[in-house]
């Protein structure tokens, strides 16, 4: 099923939808870990000026109290100041939505943004809040203990250097 | 008071009470440091605040004065979201016949989850954390000469952002080592953590005996002590707690052991100097060194808050599931 997502193509097609945006002058922002590499592409695609932001969610997540944390929490770092930006959030896959709940939680702690976009590679059935994206490049339909999981091979590849798997837990 | 490496462990080795540094693991330490390193971002937020503990309960419970451990631990809970109550127990409240249990009741019939602790009897936190619900958790904030944990990890944090690799210092700590819940702590942290050289240099009267059990090298004379380190780590000349005279004159000592800045001459050159504070200028510091370009006194105070954060979060999370069966 992955096999025929292609994940260059996806990122194309995606930097047309998003370049009539940039005459807002957006501010892109990734979810770690595949998020940001999906915004690093679209980022350098589209040109962006400004640095890209990188959010890791670790203390916005609502299970904390169930299962804790990995110690191996990435700084999160929005490098302008976010007031009245125009942001466009990026993640790898939209599952349940809680984790682009989480963001913007975090990003509400930095400023008062204008508007935020959800741009995901992926968007797969299973919601458990109403977040949908605005822009998703395949859509998948999986079992409950499916997950879809970004690899990258290499440290600073192209997106030809992305791949998709699906795992199964819990079988 | 090895008791408390099984106690502050659960079955699968994560830490539910931080007690003592003693038994803890390098990947322990390590997570703590790196949590906190991911902490110090959000002191420098507009909005200093995460939400992971919302909710819960943090008392400080201080049966010692303390300002700075007292402060940096309330700022760090509230930095996530807990909220913090402060109970100082002065030497008065003990005397109208309360004891440490009955105080404990009280405040944990209000539904605290977390008690910080410090008392000047070593191992009060230990009698608390066995006392109390296994939900319920303990950081100890300084129990007597025993342990002083998260200042041991703030100190090791601090080493580690200016130094990187522990595995090449030479780290010397000087001072009332003696009294020093301090120096105690931190040992065991450089040890664990692979610092190849920790020296202590004092006076024989404020050494413990068979100190180099610790696996220290003892010194007692400063230029011999610092030279070539990386690290001063200066302790505070613990008056309060001295019976009899165990320091000549505070002139002679400040001679002898007090850190001026012909004494760091025989360290590095890039030798930095740190202190747990409160200082007593002009006794074990000169206002030269303390204020001057190789301190990172002030630091290790900003440092102490990321690190109380991380030692919180690490124990509080996953707090329910070990007392709720998985959904």
């Amino acid at each position: 099923m992955t096999d025929e997502i292609d994940i260059p193509a996806i990122l194309q097609r995606t930097a047309e939808i998003l370049r009539p945006q940039l005459a807002r002058n957006p501010l892109m922002i990734g979810i770690h870990t595949g998020g940001t590499w999906i915004a690093g592409y679209l980022h350098q695609m589209l040109g962006l000026k400004e640095p890209l932001g990188t959010l890791d969610i670790s203390f916005y997540r609502d299970d904390f109290t169930r299962i804790g944390f990995n110690p191996q929490v990435r700084t999160s770092s929005l490098p302008v100041n976010i007031d009245d930006r125009h942001i466009i959030l990026v993640d790898d896959v939209l599952h349940t939505g809680r984790t682009i709940r989480a963001a913007m939680n975090e990003i509400f702690d930095f400023g008062r943004p204008a508007s935020i976009r959800l741009i995901v590679l992926i968007e797969r059935d299973g919601r458990e809040l109403p977040i949908q994206p605005d822009v998703a490049g395949a859509s998948m339909k999986l079992e409950r203990n499916q997950h879809v999981k970004l690899t990258r091979t290499g440290e600073d590849g192209g997106p030809e250097t992305l791949r998709l798997s699906i795992q199964e837990v819990g079988a | 008071m090895n008791e408390g490496e099984g106690l502050q462990l659960d079955d699968e080795g994560r830490l539910r009470h931080f007690l003592t540094i003693e038994g803890l693991n390098r990947q322990t330490l390590l997570d703590i440091l790196d949590t906190a390193e991911s902490f110090i971002s959000i002191g420098e937020r507009e909005i200093k605040k995460v939400p992971l503990l919302r909710g819960k309960t943090v008392v400080n419970l201080f049966f010692e004065a303390s300002t700075r451990t007292r402060t940096t631990f309330e700022i760090a809970a509230k930095r996530l979201s807990a909220d913090v109550i402060n109970f100082n127990v002065g030497i008065s409240a003990t005397n109208k016949g309360e004891t440490l249990l009955d105080t404990i009741n009280s405040l944990e019939a209000m539904h605290t989850d977390l008690f910080i602790v410090r008392h000047s009897d070593s191992g009060a936190a230990y009698l608390i954390a066995r006392y109390l619900p296994p939900h319920v958790r303990i950081i100890n904030a300084g129990d007597g000469r025993h342990a002083h944990p998260t200042q041991a990890m703030l100190d090791t944090f601090t080493i580690r952002r200016y130094k990187g690799d522990f595995t090449q210092l030479k780290v010397a700590i000087v001072g009332d080592i003696l009294h020093s819940r301090v120096a105690r702590s931190l040992i065991h942290a450089l040890n664990i953590l692979g610092v190849p050289e920790i020296r202590v240099i004092a006076p024989k009267t404020l050494l413990p005996t068979a100190v180099e059990k610790l696996g220290v090298h003892t010194f007692h004379d400063m230029s011999q002590g610092l030279e070539g380190v990386d690290v001063v780590v200066m302790l505070r000349l613990q008056r309060e707690r001295m019976h009899g005279a165990l320091i000549p004159s505070a002139q002679e000592y400040f001679n002898l052991f007090g850190l001026t800045r012909d004494k760091l001459a025989a360290a590095k050159d890039d030798v930095i100097v740190m202190h747990p504070g409160p200082m007593n200028r002009g006794l074990e510091i000169d206002s030269s060194i303390a204020d001057g370009p190789r301190s990172v006194i002030l630091p290790q105070v900003t440092n102490g808050i990321a690190v109380r954060m991380a030692v919180m979060a690490l124990i509080m999370g996953g707090q329910t599931a070990r007392n709720r069966r998985p959904v």
